[in-house]
Order: C-alpha cells, then sequence, then structure tokens
C-alpha cells in the first residue's frame, strides 16, 4: 500500500506517535486564531525548516501541497477582491503552516504506529459489545480491496475499449458496482468460515507494507 | 455487527477510495472541468448500504486517510488534508451518508431511481455542502457568502453524480437486488 511515510530514522520518527499528534493538536489550536503576518512569516519557516531537518528527501515532501495550489490562489483572489490582499496572504499562510505541520506527522510515521497509537480510542466500543479489534481489521480490509477493486475496474475498462474503442466512462460504474458487490459477498463467505470477526485472538491484524502490492 | 456488515463498510470504504483513484471524468460541456469520482462513492455508500453502514463506511475512510493512506482524489492523504481548507466537506462525508441512507429507507414507497436521486441530492450534496462551506469560511477566514461562492463551481458535476448514482442504485436493484441494504 502507498503512504505518504518517507522512511527514514530522523528525531521525528524516532518521537512516540501518540506524542506527535498531541503535539500537532496543541500547535494546531494555537496557530488558527494568528493573524500577524511576521508570526505567521516566522512558523512557516520554523515548520519548513523541521522538514529540513528529516534528511535529503526531507524538503521535498512539501510537494504534498501541490494538490492544493488552486485552492489556495482561488482562497487568496477571494479575500482579495473585495477585501485586503494582506489578508489573502495572512489566511494562505496560516493554512499552509497548519497542512505541512500535520503532514510532517504522517510523513514520520508509520500506519501501523499511527493504528497503534489510536487504538485506545476503540475500547469503548467494548461497552456496545463490538470488539475493539475489528476497525483494526476493517483498516486491513480496506487496504486489500483497494488494489483488487483497481484491476476489477481497468478489466471492465479494457472490454469496453475493446467494444467502443473510447476510453472508460460513467458508463462502466454500474456493472463496477455490481461486480465489485458480488465479489464482497465471497469475502464475507470466507472470513465466517475463518471463524470469523469474533474470533479475533489477541493479535492485532498489522497494515503490513507491500502485502497489498499497490 | 455481523461479519457481513464489517466486510460491507470495510467494501464501500475502498469503493470510496478506488473511484478517488480513477482517472478523472471531464464532462464534456462546462468547458471540461475534470470532477472525481470520489463524491460519487459518498452517494453510493448512503443510498446502497442506509444510514448507519454507510456512514461507518465512511468514517472508515476518512480514518484510513488520517492514517496516512492517500487515497482522496489527487492522491491527498495523511493528516493534513484535515488542516486544509476541504475539511468540512469531509466531516459532511459520513453525515450525508447517513442522510441519504435515511431517505432511501423511508421512500421504500417510491421506486428505486428517483428515491435514489432524492437521497443523493439531499445527503450527498446538501448535506457535504452544509458542512463544506462553513468549513472554508472558517479555515480560510472568509465571509460564508464568498465561501459558497468559491464552492459553487462543484454544483454542475455533483449533479451529474447524483443521475450516475441513480441510476446505478437502480441497476443494482435489477441485476443484485438483495445488494440494495438500504430497502432490506
Amino acid at each position: 500500500m502507498i503512504s505518504v511515510y518517507l522512511p527514514g530514522t530522523s528525531w521525528l520518527h524516532r518521537m512516540p506517535a501518540r506524542l506527535k499528534l498531541l503535539l500537532l493538536a496543541a500547535l494546531s489550536m494555537a496557530i488558527l486564531p494568528v493573524q500577524d503576518p511576521l508570526v505567521l512569516g516566522g512558523v512557516f519557516a520554523a515548520v519548513l525548516a523541521f522538514y529540513a531537518t528529516l534528511g535529503p528527501q526531507g524538503l521535498k515532501q512539501v510537494r504534498l501541497l501541490r494538490p492544493l495550489a488552486s485552492l489556495l490562489l482561488i482562497i487568496f483572489l477571494l479575500h482579495g477582491i473585495g477585501g485586503s490582499w494582506m489578508e489573502g496572504l495572512v489566511a494562505v499562510m496560516r493554512l499552509v503552516s497548519m497542512v505541512l505541520l500535520a503532514n510532517l506527522v504522517s510523513v514520520t510515521t508509520r500506519m501501523d504506529d499511527m493504528l497503534e497509537a489510536v487504538m485506545p480510542l476503540f475500547y469503548p466500543l467494548k461497552i456496545f459489545g463490538v470488539s475493539p479489534k475489528k476497525p483494526a481489521l476493517a483498516v486491513t480490509l480496506v487496504i486489500r480491496f483497494v488494489p483488487v477493486l483497481l484491476s476489477v475496474y481497468s478489466s471492465l475498462a479494457e472490454a469496453y475499449r475493446a467494444r467502443t474503442g473510447k476510453r472508460g466512462s460513467w458508463r462502466l460504474v454500474a456493472p463496477f458496482a455490481l461486480q465489485a458487490l458480488r465479489l464482497s459477498e465471497n469475502v464475507a463467505e470466507a472470513l465466517t468460515a475463518r471463524g470469523g470477526a469474533a474470533g479475533l485472538g489477541s493479535h492485532i491484524p498489522r497494515t503490513r507494507r507491500g502485502d497489498a502490492g499497490c | 455487527m455481523t461479519d457481513r456488515s464489517l466486510v460491507q463498510i470495510a467494501f464501500y470504504a475502498a469503493l470510496i477510495a478506488a473511484l478517488g483513484l480513477l482517472p478523472k471524468f471531464a464532462i464534456p460541456f462546462l468547458g471540461g472541468v475534470p470532477i472525481t469520482a470520489q463524491t460519487l462513492g459518498v452517494m453510493l455508500a448512503g443510498v446502497m448500504l442506509g444510514p448507519v453502514r454507510g456512514a461507518l463506511a465512511m468514517l472508515l475512510f476518512l480514518f484510513l486517510i488520517a492514517l496516512g493512506a492517500p487515497l482522496l482524489a489527487g492522491g491527498r492523504g495523511g493528516l493534513g488534508v484535515f488542516a486544509s481548507p476541504t475539511v468540512g466537506f469531509l466531516i459532511g462525508f459520513p453525515v450525508g451518508a447517513f442522510v441519504a441512507g435515511l431517505i432511501m429507507q423511508r421512500t421504500k414507497t417510491l421506486s428505486v431511481l428517483p428515491a435514489a436521486a432524492l437521497a443523493a441530492l439531499v445527503g450527498g450534496v446538501g448535506v457535504v455542502y452544509l458542512f463544506g462551506i462553513p468549513g472554508i469560511a472558517i479555515m480560510a477566514d472568509l465571509p460564508l457568502a464568498k465561501a459558497a461562492f468559491g464552492a459553487a463551481v462543484f454544483i454542475p458535476g455533483d449533479l451529474i453524480k447524483v443521475a450516475v448514482t441513480a441510476v446505478v442504485a437502480e441497476t443494482v436493484a435489477r441485476g443484485l437486488p438483495r445488494a440494495l441494504l438500504s430497502r432490506g
């Protein structure tokens, strides 16, 4: 399974995931009300410096912002037109800093460790008679399903292209949903046949990297 | 919760992810604004699974993104998306799926096509924007009217997804009726 995680051994990689999450929550709360462009500039520079400490690949991770670029531009323009450009700059700087800070945690924490760090959140499920391990099982199922679904779709798209010479279109969504639903019924039966989710032992299913071949 | 429900929830969460990873469908009119199929998944989850399982499928999908899986359309993932201006839409996803499922359940006297269209429109568009627009306003420090203006570009694409959802629900109701769990 692909992930935004960047393998490494920096100080942030070594920090416990739970501590990172708590610090992130505290810092985000602190940044949200800031209006002073100088303070925000300082925060932005500090966040970039954190990325730089991750090693040679560190600063490249800022590219995770790219899909946001057009949205940030629109926000800047909406602020500027009939408002103040300075406000737009402040809003965009604050957003960029907060997104980069949050991604810093994701970039330096393996999905396994993140899952384990938040497991205590699921303990209250016991009150409702649901095993707290079920969310973890569901996570592994999703990670396994995604590449399977993509291959189901690509074989449908290939057949469609052979018949019509056209690229896949929304017409494929209905047969895709039908085929995929049949598949999920088989998985449910297979899970029950193997003792079901209720038969989970003390072992937490791990989201092994490279398992899904995606 | 049975094994079957657990697998169905996981399955729809994966479906939403897969729809976001597919190549974008360009709409022929509107100057070909590219739309992703991801919010189609929100509508489908509610319409097909019903309120509770639909909302749980969306929560599971969001949980995977928070863990660091880049499953949002455009390959976005990680905690950063929850600090981005579109976070309101993400919060709206499970609520929207819940409302869509509820409408499907309450309109059993209607045939599937119009009921699914209504459910997708109210849950998948109305509710999602109800959370999404204030989300932009808060995160980007914009007045509500400006935030709504900025989000309006996506409404035509969402209306097309409402139509696709209705057609898919109708097709599934004919081809595999037991899979339409919201009516079960």
